[in-house]
């Protein structure tokens, strides 16, 4: 009755081997595995009447912001707390930044208050890497630009892999504004690095031009994307990040590749659908579907705070970066 | 080269009584198993909690649940190296409420009693038992914190430089205690 089934073997790496979680690019398989391991411990935390444990007390970790986000701030900061790290938020609006500071000076006026840990935001694909080049602390990539965000991909992979028990083998179509995703590069390098089956779905003006290296099937077809899918993930139409226009309108976008009832009868029976929110109701997504018996949508974000604790947790240890004084 | 020479302390036929021992225990102490809840520290304590809820089944006819603890997040030594790998964290599973209850706490081996103090500090966490009581295959001796267990399987005089196997066949595919003395080349 309360016997619960669990496995003995340990897992076959023990720790990151990065100071830094920049992207899923640089992550080998059993990391990845080690990760969504650690999140599932961490998971049972929420449920505890004080959801609180004291690995990472004495710790501070910065959330440092350049661009808006509820979600992901939020996750992070709960993840922390839950963890018993101190933590500080600087939001663009209220920092130096407004007065002309640049990021490496920003960065590095952070370091010299000895962080041990900064949650880095922004909207140029590379801030992290520049970062983690300058400073000592641990740096966590939370979206830079249109390059990657690592940590979406990892709750994606985590809610996928609870209800399908592994990644190996599965169908997985990713449909919407592929040029502007940084979800979407982070989860065709994790999806691929698993083993699954990835189709990547959007209009031609919106399909990255290098996309035959990424190891995908492309189409601008959403029903071949969706037929017999077993995960289906829609991304949000960006249009704080298009420049141009890239379809002729919202109602257009829907009609061709929003995610109906209709196409989801094409998927597997037992299909999942996912978005990494904010959602665009009636753009990439009805609401139907959004609401409906498939979506795991507020799932992923409950994940997203136990992938957030493993991966604060995994990086806390520290590396060989230690300076000696 | 260090050699190391080990000896068998406890076999399976004498675990297994010992186990069957400390059950009885439990409910003479405890004038039953109302109450009564095991939470074994993992891993190998899982494993013995189980077996004790296995013969408290067929000696009362009564079921006591039994939940997992996993204490790598309380250790105290979590954060103390700078350098190097995160202990591996696996997931505490304790289905019942604690509050109230008797909780009959399990380990493998108690040794510093730093393991012991970290599993007090988790299970505090999960509510305000009525009690808790320590039960210990083995009893190395060497502790570093006032702690003391209740049932103890086999009190074992051992030096800090030996070690203590336990191996049980749900992990090790065999039942035994080995004291093992690593020899200073």
């Amino acid at each position: 009755m309360t016997m619960v089934p669990e496995v003995d073997q340990g897992p076959a790496i023990t720790s990151l081997r990065s100071k830094d979680l920049l992207g899923i690019a640089d992550l080998l398989p059993e990391e990845i595995t080690l990760v969504l391991d650690t999140a599932d411990a961490m998971k049972e935390i929420a449920s505890r009447p004080i959801k609180k444990v004291p690995a990472l007390r004495g710790k501070t970790v910065v959330n440092l912001f350049f661009e808006p986000s509820t979600r992901t701030r939020t996750s992070f900061e709960i993840a922390e707390k839950r963890l018993s790290a101190d933590t500080l938020n600087i939001a663009i609006a209220t920092s130096s930044v407004v007065k002309g500071e640049t990021l490496a000076d920003t960065a590095m006026n952070l370091e010299a208050m000895r962080p041990d840990m900064i949650v880095l935001r922004h909207s140029s694909s590379g801030a992290c890497h520049l970062l983690s080049r300058i400073c000592r602390s641990a740096i966590i990539n939370a979206g830079d630009g249109t390059h990657e965000h690592p940590t979406q991909a990892l709750l994606d992979a985590f809610t996928i892999r609870e209800h399908k028990k592994q990644l190996r083998g599965l169908k997985v179509a990713i449909v919407g504004d592929l040029t502007h995703s940084r979800v979407l590069r982070s989860n065709v390098h994790l999806l691929t690095k698993m083993g699954a089956d990835v189709w990547v779905c959007g209009p031609p003006t919106l399909m990255p031009t290098d996309i035959k290296r990424w190891g995908v099937t492309p189409t601008n077809h959403v029903e071949d994307a969706v037929a017999g899918a077993d995960v289906i993930m829609m991304l949000r139409i960006q249009l704080e990040r298009m420049e141009g226009a890239y379809f002729p309108s919202l109602r257009e976008y829907f009609r061709v590749f929003g995610m109906t009832e209709a196409r989801l009868g094409l998927a597997k029976p037992d299909v999942l659908i996912m978005h990494p929110g904010p959602m665009n109701r009636g753009v990439e997504i009805a609401s139907e579907v959004a609401d409906g018996p498939f979506s795991v949508i507020l799932e992923q974000v409950a994940n997203g705070v136990a992938v957030r604790m493993a991966v604060l947790y995994l990086l806390a240890g520290g590396a060989e970066h230690e300076d000696p004084a | 080269m260090p050699d190391t020479t080990s000896a068998v302390v406890m076999d399976a036929d004498r675990i297994s009584r010992t186990l069957t021992r400390i059950a009885h225990e439990i409910v003479e102490r405890n004038k039953g198993v109302d109450e009564l809840a095991l939470v074994g520290i993992r891993t190998r304590g899982v494993h013995i909690a189980r077996r004790i809820a296995r013969t408290l089944r067929e000696i009362t006819s009564r079921e006591v649940p039994t939940g997992a603890l996993d204490i790598t997040l309380y250790r105290d030594d979590l954060m103390r190296t700078a350098v190097g790998p995160q202990p591996v964290v696996r997931r505490t599973e304790i289905p019942f409420s604690i509050d109230d209850q008797k909780i009959l706490l399990v380990d493998d081996v108690l040794y510093t009693g730093r393991t012991t103090r970290a599993a007090l500090d988790a299970l505090i966490d999960f509510g305000r038992p009525k009690a808790i009581q320590l039960i210990v295959l083995v009893d190395r001796g060497h502790r570093e914190l006032p702690i003391k267990a209740d049932y103890v399987g086999k009190n074992l005089p051992t030096n800090p430089e030996e070690s203590v196997q336990v191996r049980l066949e749900e992990t090790d595919g065999l039942d035994e205690v080995v004291l093992q003395q690593e020899a200073r080349p």
